[in-house]
């Protein structure tokens, strides 16, 4: 706990650094004679003032006497991890195979291989979901979602509900 | 009297066939959403926005504020049922909802949350209808300078009020601040904080990608932790002589009802404090006013009513200075806020001049809301009960799919959707580390305006930071701002000083 305080603090630091030098390209001062302060202004100094923060809480950390709690439990480090990295992949494809292959497989993992469902359950909520979502987005609100290489696949269905 | 006029025309909006449609269906989906296990108000707006578009603005500000008033109804159905509290407001109602529960009485205590948030609702809804149109027309003197004195107000309450570690507060506010600033500045026109030269950043930080990623997604992996698997769901009957004894056990319990609707009223108009606190305050209040203190935490009715009077009323206080003022009181209100935004309904004194229709629309379909909330929630526990026994997965699948949809839907960027990917990974991990996530998401909501009125008042005095200061309202709220923020250094000196006198006497 102790030490995932300390590298989130540091992270924090590195991060209102990394804005600083961004904020630093743009005014930060006065701009001009009553052009109050520039575009760069707001950004910079509330940045500083987070790294000023961010030392503080790693200063108070340094204090303290060391404790020896978990930041993760075992148990819970793994699911976070699996279900994180199914996201990533999820939303890696969804460009490339579109979003009614991406999320369908999204789904059939979560349930059946993360979730332990029975096929009834998984395949119920993977056919209805993308349908719900093509009807609901596509048709009444005109709103296309990443079709990817599926995109001739949808074009009889395009014909019929526009 | 010219209020009743008004509220007479927003019902003729709110009571329009579509509208009251609106209102039910909100108020059902917010009642799941809130009866769910980890989902609260907050995720359930936050995800459900983006399918708002379907509706007509005014139309969907009034469905979210359905699904609001809803989900806190919702909140107390798993704190009796389930034992863990359906989202943090109804924390206080599983105190002695769980322990009526275990006694067999569940129906009863699901009846009395449902009594007392009607009771709580209608009366802080009477007083926000007063409250709203004073409170508009002060709006209507503030220029930039007070906008500005009134933003820093609504920050330094999460720094004097909000009980988090305050380094880390600060940290989340500026953060929040920061990250507002991406995209084009607005006066000077200026491409800013283009992270990694990606296009995407040039049209900002959308709050809707910030509360998807963070109340959507984070909130999921922080489910995914926390479930523990083999939770029993306790039944619930409600038969009707039980519900008109339990209606007048209700009645005697009036005064209780009548402290918890003010207190969460003005604790929930604090953009720090809000429904959780001030839930907690009243369960304080009833626990200590009443004659048999011991039964608290046993089982006692009062125990349910008083917490969930408070966090309904808490939930209508924090609308009131988000519609007069446009500072919203809460971080659901801040994303009503944020969409009303984005549907060119700009919240503050405005609004109640320039869409009248709109705002005594909005404000009737909270009485009306209200009135559906209780009905339904009623009618439909043993639906909930069953609803409850739905597996965390099927559940989590279905939130994760929609934050993905939803959050690729309103810009239809791939860049928004790896964006909350990111939010929501790095939000459940500054949350277990004890950040508190609520200043974030109002910081990055009213970063524009933040900025906005602090340059125009600079431009505008000549760069005279006084300015600010020297106006007597914003001079105001400055003095208040700094005493909050001052407010924690405050405690910790008198804590030392009483110390120093403890050690001191006893050297005597």
């Amino acid at each position: 706990m102790q030490t995932a305080d300390r590298m989130i603090a540091l992270a924090i630091v590195a991060m209102s650094a990394y804005f600083m030098y961004y904020a630093w390209e743009l005014p930060i001062g006065w701009n001009g004679e009553t052009g109050g302060p520039g575009a760069g202004a707001f950004p910079f100094w509330l940045s500083l003032i987070m790294a000023f923060a961010a030392l503080g809480v790693l200063l108070r950390s340094l204090r303290q006497e060391r404790q020896l709690t978990r930041f993760f439990s075992d148990r819970a480090l793994r699911p976070i991890i699996a279900v994180t990295l199914a996201l990533t992949v999820t939303i890696f494809l969804m460009p490339l195979a579109g979003a009614y292959i991406a999320l369908p497989l999204f789904m059939l993992w979560y349930l059946k291989i993360f979730g332990r469902h029975g096929w009834i359950l998984t395949g119920i909520l993977a056919v209805a979901t993308p349908v719900f979502l093509f009807f609901f987005f596509e048709v009444t609100l005109k709103i296309l979602l990443p079709k990817g290489f599926t995109e001739p696949w949808f074009i009889p269905l395009y014909a019929k509900f526009f | 009297m010219e209020i009743f006029a008004l509220l007479g025309d927003g019902f003729a909006t709110s009571l329009s066939p579509i509208n009251l449609m609106i209102v039910l269906l909100g108020v059902t989906a917010g009642l799941f959403i809130g009866a769910m296990p980890g989902l609260g108000s907050v995720n359930g707006v936050a995800i459900v926005l983006p399918l708002t578009f379907i509706v007509p603005p005014s139309s969907a500000i009034i469905l979210l504020a359905a699904i609001y008033y809803g989900a806190m109804y919702g909140g107390a159905i798993s704190s009796v049922l389930l034992g863990i509290p359906g989202a943090s407001t109804a924390v206080a109602t599983t105190f002695d909802g769980r322990p009526m529960a275990q006694k067999g009485q569940a129906g009863l205590a699901l009846m009395a949350a449902a009594t007392a948030s009607f009771v709580g609702g209608t009366i802080s809804v009477i007083l926000f209808t007063i409250f709203a149109v004073p409170l508009a027309d002060l709006a209507l003197a503030f220029g930039p300078a007070e906008e500005f004195a009134l933003v820093l107000l609504a920050f330094t309450t999460f720094v004097g009020l909000g009980g988090d570690d305050i380094l880390k507060t600060i940290i989340m506010i500026c953060l929040g601040l920061v990250l507002s600033t991406v995209g084009l500045d607005l006066i000077s026109g200026q491409p800013r904080l283009i992270f990694f030269d990606q296009p995407g950043f040039y049209s900002g930080i959308s709050f809707l990608v910030l509360a998807i990623g963070v109340y959507g997604i984070g909130e999921v992996l922080f489910t995914i932790e926390t479930s523990q698997k083999g939770q029993t769901v306790t039944a619930a009957r409600l038969t009707f002589g039980e519900m008109a004894a339990g209606l007048k056990t209700m009645v005697r319990l009036w005064k209780t009802m009548s402290v918890g609707s003010f207190l969460g009223f003005f604790v929930g108009m604090l953009p720090a404090a809000g429904a959780t606190p001030a839930s907690l305050m009243a369960y304080g209040i009833a626990k200590s006013t009443s004659k048999e203190p011991e039964t608290f935490g046993k089982g006692n009715i009062e125990g349910v009513a008083a917490p969930e009077t408070a966090n309904n009323a808490a939930s209508t206080g924090s609308l009131l200075p988000m519609l007069t003022l446009g500072i919203p009181g809460s971080p659901t209100t801040a994303l009503l806020l944020g969409g009303m935004v984005m549907w060119g309904l700009v919240p503050g004194p405005m609004l109640f001049i320039e869409q009248p229709d709109f705002v005594w629309g909005l404000i009737s379909s909270l009485y009306t809301a209200n009135f559906a909330a209780v009905v339904i929630n009623i009618a439909l526990i043993p639906l909930f009960v069953w609803a409850l026994r739905m597996p965390f997965t099927v559940l989590c699948t279905l939130v994760l799919v929609l934050c993905i949809v939803g959050g690729f839907a309103p810009s239809q960027k791939m860049h928004d959707v790896w964006l909350i990917l990111g939010f929501g990974v790095v939000g459940y991990l500054l949350r277990k580390a004890d950040y508190p996530l609520a200043p974030l998401v109002l910081a990055l909501v009213l970063g524009p305006l933040m900025e906005k009125s602090f340059r125009q008042t600079l431009i505008s005095e000549q760069g005279n930071i006084l300015a600010f200061v020297e106006r007597p309202l914003s001079g105001l709220f400055i003095t208040i701002a700094v005493v909050f923020f001052f407010l924690p250094i405050v405690k910790g000196l008198t804590r030392r000083f009483n110390f120093l006198k403890l050690v001191f006497s006893k050297q005597q």
